[in-house]
């Protein structure tokens, strides 16, 4: 099994090598065509063009099925993130399912138990949402040390989709909520079987069942065909593939609410169900591992998001903190999506510190990163949103920086 | 054609705001339930017939489990189960079954819905409650003469039931001022 592993990653380092250096020359050359030439016929499903190279990366796990893979957001544009390039983390693999054979089970504390095919889920009234997405784990890194070198890396575990599918509330309303019903237990259909507790109160306020994602049926590693998605929360309580909603009158303490995805303090005290992700933003350009080529006028960009609505307000520091100045936010700017922010700046030549806070909706201003252990010390692992800061050397080179 | 469906909306509007408007799905069957959520609650809801002892438990890891938990428990590719116990206060704690899971009903549904890691579902309800007995006891929760069942599992108090508190945020607040 390891030696299947090492062969696998040597074949991956192989891939890049030979893309990055060897062909990228050639291959550049080869690609362009004739401009007077007649060009490629019509395709059925399209495809990117040659020239753009922008690919999640993918941190090293013990095992191929399991980890996570990550957003390359310097590379991205707007505010949906495109859905070959969304954020994933999985516990056992990517299953593949038939949506003629997948069921969904609806059952526990209600009067009329259903069995659901997806054409029958798909016949009802649809909702469409443009919500920003991140794992718990996002930024995790950070706790340890302000070492994330870019921005993928340390701030990749979150995408922006537009999500298609039916309300929560109008199904269970369907199954007939039994009034002992306080807590609904999904369930996923991958090998292991994810599970987790959600609030009743969270499923009837938003929660929806998509199965469109972007415009199309989503991808089969973001649940195909059907996906819990609570707008707001950790990324690992919107079950994948879920095939059984349970309502109950108790919490079920599963694995990934009591051993994982719950944040242990100094005093040893775990905090449980810490389900919404707090306001947080990310300068995506200039961020680590970029160059700025000259001195002269940027467009300084980013992105911010907050669980718990519309992001209000970003300010931006290009001096280590000592002034903020307000950076326009980019339309629309939807409430749990991604926000982008612009801010001209001109480079001249000096090292500068440069960063973003996000204010949410509910005037929650985003913390720094010594503000944030000073409350949580740093081995809480999840929700991590402390401000990134970013060095920008006076050679143009970006990197990060302990702040 | 307009007035009877006026009507008919009417006469919905009149009835429980739970009936079924749509009337999609039908009932499903015991095996689809059990198939498709089986989840395990704290107080022992939903757990099988079936017994299993630390004994017969020892065995089944040896066999299912010690080739990535390694033969106590210890860890590899799989995660460490033992230990830890006093390190949550520490600089490096070290969460464990033994150490941090607040509830042994969580073993036997985790173990039961997504081990052995390639090949979850494999074991039966029995090697189950074996499996959960040999890790409890290999982290001194249990002795090693007792059988776990649907009865005697959930009455298990796991050293850090009372290590979880509720979610406080938004804790970290900033006069915005100090920048």
């Amino acid at each position: 099994m390891k030696h299947g592993r090492r062969s696998r990653r040597q074949l991956l380092q192989m891939g890049v090598a030979v893309g990055g250096s060897l062909l990228a020359g050639q291959q550049a050359r080869a690609l362009e065509t004739d401009p007077r030439k007649l060009g490629e016929p019509l395709g059925p499903y399209g495809e990117r063009s040659p020239f753009e190279k922008a690919v999640r990366w993918r941190r090293e796990s013990k095992t191929p099925e399991t980890g996570s893979s990550f957003t390359p957001l310097h590379d991205s544009v707007g505010i949906v993130t495109p859905s070959a390039l969304h954020y994933e983390r999985h516990h056992s693999g990517i299953p593949t399912i038939d949506p003629a054979k997948h069921r969904l089970v609806i059952h526990g504390l209600v009067d009329r138990p259903l069995a659901l095919s997806m054409a029958e889920i798909r016949r009802l009234p649809s909702v469409t949402r443009i919500l920003a997405l991140e794992c718990g784990g996002n930024s995790a890194g950070e706790w340890g040390a302000a070492t994330g070198a870019d921005v993928q890396r340390s701030y990749g575990l979150v995408s922006g989709s537009e999500w298609t599918g039916v309300s929560l509330s109008l199904l269970l309303a369907e199954a007939g909520m039994q009034p002992r019903a306080s807590w609904v237990i999904a369930e996923g259909a991958d090998a292991c079987r994810m599970m987790r507790s959600i609030p009743l109160a969270k499923a009837l306020e938003n929660s929806v069942l998509a199965y469109g994602q972007n415009g199309e049926a989503m991808r089969p590693a973001q649940g195909y065909p059907l996906r819990l998605i609570n707008p707001g929360w950790e990324g690992n309580t919107n079950v994948k593939w879920l095939h059984s909603l349970k309502l109950t009158d108790q919490p079920y303490m599963a694995r990934d609410e009591t051993s994982k995805y719950s944040d242990l303090m100094p005093d040893g005290k775990a905090r449980i169900f810490t389900y919404a992700m707090e306001a947080k933003s990310v300068i995506t350009f200039p961020s680590g591992g970029q160059t700025l080529p000259t001195r002269g006028l940027y467009e300084l960009t980013g992105l911010a998001w907050s669980g718990r609505g519309r992001i209000e307000r970003v300010e931006v520091t290009t001096d280590g903190g000592r002034t903020w100045v307000q950076a326009p936010l980019q339309e629309p700017r939807l409430p749990i999506a991604l926000t982008r922010f612009r801010l001209a700046w001109r480079f001249d030549g000096q090292d500068a510190l440069i960063a973003s806070r996000a204010i949410d909706e509910t005037k929650y201003v985003q913390p720094t990163r010594a503000a944030l252990i000073a409350v949580r010390g740093t081995n809480s692992t999840y929700h991590y949103n402390g401000i990134k800061v970013w060095s920008v050397r006076a050679d143009g080179t970006v990197t990060n920086v302990e702040a | 054609m307009w007035k009877l469906s006026a009507m008919l909306l009417a006469a919905a509007a009149t009835l429980s705001a739970q009936s079924p408007r749509y009337g999609v799905g039908r009932p499903p069957t015991p095996e689809e339930i059990r198939e498709l959520g089986s989840a395990i609650a704290p107080d022992g809801t939903g757990l099988p017939e079936g017994a299993g002892t630390v004994a017969a438990g020892r065995e089944l890891f040896a066999a299912q489990c010690a080739r990535c938990h390694g033969p106590t428990g210890e860890g590899d590719v799989g995660a460490r189960l033992v230990g830890g116990q006093g390190t949550l206060r520490t600089p490096r704690p070290l969460k464990t079954v033994g150490s941090f899971w607040p509830y042994a009903t969580t073993l036997w549904d985790y173990v039961n819905r997504a081990m052995p890691f390639d090949r979850p579902g494999l074991l039966k309800p029995p090697e189950v409650y074996a499996a959960v007995a040999y890790v409890l006891n290999l982290n001194g929760i249990i002795e090693a003469d007792r059988v776990m069942d649907a009865t005697s599992l959930p009455k298990v108090k796991m050293p850090n039931r009372d290590g979880f508190v509720a979610d406080p945020r938004p804790d970290v607040r900033k006069e915005r001022r100090q920048h």
